[in-house]
C-alpha cells in the first residue's frame, strides 16, 4: 500500500521478518536471489581474475576444481567471465527499468491528465508498440557506434510504451474519482493535483510494471549480445559469453548452458519479485492474471 | 458488424504511418553520421559520399521524404547497399523458412498449452496445476537461445533424435521439413506457451465458477464436454486475444531461434544486415514485421466479433 496521505493515522505494527517471509513467499524467495547476484556481481569481481586473459594451453577445459565452469575457446575462465557478465546484465536491467519509468511515468501522466495531448502520444506509442522490440533495438544499433549507453537507449525505446499505457489507465480511472473532482473544483492547481493526488495512485502498478521492464530488458541485452549486436564483443556479458561459445557448443557446451543459467536465474528471481509486488501492491491485477 | 470492421481497418493506418516516420526519421536523426558508420571504420570520404547518395541523405529531408514515401507506397523497399537487389526480392526469397517456423511454432504452441491450461484450471490448486503454473514461470524466465541449445544439447548432441540445425524445404519431403521445425518450434516457443497456459487457466477458471457450469455438472454431462463445449468456448475471447498478442514474441525470437538453427529465413537476413550495417534492409523488415503483427491484431479484433456477438465498440 502506498500512503497517500501522511496525515493518515496508521496502526503501529512491528516488522517481523518471519511474518513477512511466510506472507510473501516469492517476493522473499526473488529478493534473496537477487540478493546474492547483486552481491556477486558488485563484490564477486574483487576475487577472481581477470576475465580477458588468455591461456591457449588451457583451452575447452572441462568444469573442475581449478576451473569451476570450464574454460572456452581461448582459455578464458568461464566463472571469472560468467561473474563479469552478471554486472552487465544488472546495469542494463537497472537502468532501463529506471529511465523507462521515468520517461513512462511523465508521457502517461500528461496523456491521462491532459486530454489534448492523449491522441497524439498514444498514436505514437501504439506505432513504437508494433515494431518488436528487439527490431527496434537492433535498427537503432545498425546505425551507431556499439556501446553499453546505446544499448540501454535502444531497449529503453520500446519498453516506454508498456509503461505509459500503466500509467494512463491507472490516471484515466483516478481522474473520474470523486476527491479529484472536488480537488479540481477547489482551485488545485494541476501540478500540486498531479503530485499530490494523482501520482501516489500510479506507484504501486508503476513498481510492479518496472520489473517486468527490467526482466525484459536483460533478456533483450543478451538477445542483442547473443546477434553480435549488443555490447562490444571484448565485454564479458552474459550474451557474448553465449555467443562466443556457439562454435564449440558441441564440445564444451558449459561456455552455453552455465552463463544461460545464470540469465534464467536472474530474470526468473526478478519476476517472482514483481508478481509477488503485485499480488501485494495491485490484487485488482492480480486476481485478473 | 460491417461499421465495427470497418472502422477496426481504418485505425491501421495511424499506426502504420507512425512506424513508416519511426524508420524514416531514426536514421535521419540518429546520432553521429550514419553514412560514416555504415561506410565502415577506414572508408574514404567518397565511399562515405556514396553511401549517403544511396541512403538519399545528400538531399533536403522533405524532399527524401516524398521520394521515399512515394516509394514505399509503392511497394518499393529501397536496395541493399552492399549487394544492390532490392530489398522486396530479398524478403521475399527469405520469407518461406520464416512462415514456416512462425506457424509450425503457432501450431506447436496453441496445441500443447490450451489443454494444459485446461487441466490447470479443472485441478485448480492441486499437484498438475502446480505444475503448470510452475512451467509458465519458468517459460517467461528463459531465454529463447538458451533453452534452444539446452534442447540441441539432449536432443541431437546426446540423444542424436534429431538434427542439430539447418533448415529443409517442404518441397525436399514433409518428414525432413517437420524434423528441421521440431526443436526450433519448441525453443521459440517456450515463452508464448507460458503466456497461453496462463491465460487459459486465469480464464477457465473464472467460467467455471459461473452457474450455468453448475447445472452442467448437476445434470450429470460428461466433464470433458462441460469443459471443452461450455467452459472454453466462452472463455475463449482472453486466449485468443493473449495467442494474437502473443505472436509479436513469436516475430521478435524469430530472429534469434533462426540465428541458433542457422534457420535462412527473415532472422537470419536481419542479423545478417546488422552486422553489415545495411540499413535499407533493416528498415524494410522493421516494415514488414511490424505490418505483420498489426494485421494480425487486426484479425483478432475482427474475431471478437464473432467469437463474441456482444462485443460491439
Amino acid at each position: 500500500m502506498v500512503a497517500v496521505a501522511d496525515d493518515l493515522p496508521l496502526p503501529p505494527r512491528r516488522f517481523s521478518l518471519g511474518t513477512a517471509i511466510r506472507r510473501n513467499p516469492t517476493v522473499a524467495f526473488g529478493a534473496t536471489l537477487l540478493v546474492i547476484l547483486v552481491a556477486l556481481a558488485v563484490f564477486g569481481p574483487l576475487f577472481v581474475g581477470d576475465p580477458l586473459k588468455i591461456a591457449p594451453v588451457n583451452r575447452l577445459r572441462p568444469p573442475s576444481e581449478r576451473w569451476w565452469f570450464g574454460t572456452d575457446q581461448f582459455g578464458r575462465d568461464v566463472f571469472t567471465r560468467t561473474i563479469y557478465g552478471s554486472r552487465v546484465s544488472l546495469i542494463v536491467g537497472l537502468s532501463v527499468a529506471a529511465f523507462s519509468s521515468i520517461l513512462g511515468l511523465t508521457l502517461g501522466l500528461a496523456c491521462g491528465y491532459f486530454r489534448a495531448l492523449d491522441g497524439f502520444v498514444m498514436r505514437i506509442m501504439d506505432g513504437v508498440m508494433a515494431i518488436p522490440s528487439i527490431l527496434l533495438a537492433i535498427a537503432l544499433i545498425t546505425l551507431t557506434r556499439p556501446g553499453l549507453g546505446i544499448v540501454i537507449v535502444a531497449i529503453v525505446i520500446p519498453e516506454v510504451p508498456r509503461v505509459v499505457r500503466v500509467v494512463r489507465a491507472v490516471v484515466l480511472s483516478i481522474r473520474s474519482q470523486p476527491y479529484i473532482e472536488s480537488a479540481i473544483a477547489g482551485g488545485t492547481r494541476n501540478t500540486k493535483l498531479l503530485w499530490r493526488h494523482v501520482l501516489p495512485n500510479t506507484l504501486a502498478p508503476l513498481i510492479v510494471q518496472s520489473t517486468y521492464v527490467c526482466a525484459s530488458a536483460m533478456l533483450i541485452e543478451a538477445g542483442l549480445s547473443f546477434l553480435g549486436a549488443g555490447v562490444p564483443p571484448e565485454v564479458p556479458s552474459w550474451g557474448n559469453i553465449i555467443a562466443q561459445g556457439r562454435t564449440f557448443f558441441q564440445i564444451a557446451p558449459w561456455s552455453i548452458l552455465i552463463p544461460g543459467a545464470f540469465l534464467a536465474t536472474t530474470v526468473l528471481a526478478v519476476n517472482l519479485l514483481g508478481d509477488g509486488l503485485r499480488d501485494r501492491l495491485d490484487p485488482r491485477l492480480a486476481r485478473r492474471l | 458488424m460491417t461499421a465495427y470492421i470497418v472502422r477496426r481497418v481504418f485505425a491501421v493506418l495511424p499506426v502504420m504511418a507512425v512506424v513508416a516516420l519511426f524508420v524514416f526519421f531514426l536514421l535521419r536523426f540518429a546520432p553521429g553520421d550514419p553514412a560514416a558508420i555504415i561506410a565502415g571504420e577506414d572508408a574514404t570520404n567518397e565511399a562515405i559520399e556514396a553511401v549517403r547518395a544511396k541512403l538519399g541523405l545528400d538531399r533536403p529531408v522533405v524532399e527524401q521524404f516524398a521520394i521515399w514515401l512515394w516509394r514505399l507506397l509503392h511497394g518499393d523497399l529501397g536496395v541493399s547497399i552492399f549487394s544492390n537487389l532490392p530489398v522486396t526480392r530479398l524478403i521475399a526469397q527469405r520469407l518461406e523458412p520464416t512462415a514456416a517456423l512462425t506457424l509450425a511454432t503457432l501450431f506447436v504452441s496453441v496445441a500443447l498449452a490450451v489443454p494444459i491450461g485446461v487441466v490447470a484450471a479443472w485441478k485448480a490448486r492441486k499437484l498438475a496445476d502446480r505444475l503448470v503454473m510452475g512451467f509458465a514461470v519458468m517459460g517467461f524466465a528463459v531465454p529463447t537461445f538458451v533453452l534452444a541449445y539446452v534442447l540441441i544439447y539432449f536432443f541431437a548432441v546426446r540423444w542424436q533424435m534429431l538434427p542439430v540445425q539447418g533448415y529443409q524445404p517442404i518441397a525436399g519431403g514433409l518428414w525432413p521439413f517437420a524434423e528441421s521445425l521440431i526443436l526450433p518450434s519448441l525453443a521459440l516457443g517456450i515463452t508464448y506457451m507460458a503466456l497461453i497456459a496462463r491465460i487459459t487457466r486465469t480464464s477457465m477458471l473464472e467460467v467455471l465458477q459461473q452457474d450455468y457450469i453448475r447445472t452442467a455438472n448437476a445434470k450429470g454431462l460428461a466433464t470433458d464436454r462441460v469443459l471443452l463445449l461450455h467452459a472454453l468456448k466462452n472463455a475463449a475471447v482472453p486466449i485468443v486475444t493473449v495467442i494474437g498478442i502473443g505472436v509479436a514474441l513469436l516475430i521478435s525470437g524469430v530472429v534469434i531461434t533462426e540465428t541458433v538453427f542457422n534457420i535462412p529465413g527473415l532472422g537470419r537476413l536481419t542479423v545478417d544486415a546488422v552486422l553489415k550495417r545495411d540499413y535499407p534492409i533493416v528498415q524494410g523488415l522493421i516494415l514488414v514485421f511490424a505490418a505483420a503483427k498489426v494485421f494480425l491484431n487486426l484479425l483478432i479484433d475482427i474475431s471478437y466479433a464473432f467469437l463474441d456477438p456482444r462485443i460491439r465498440y
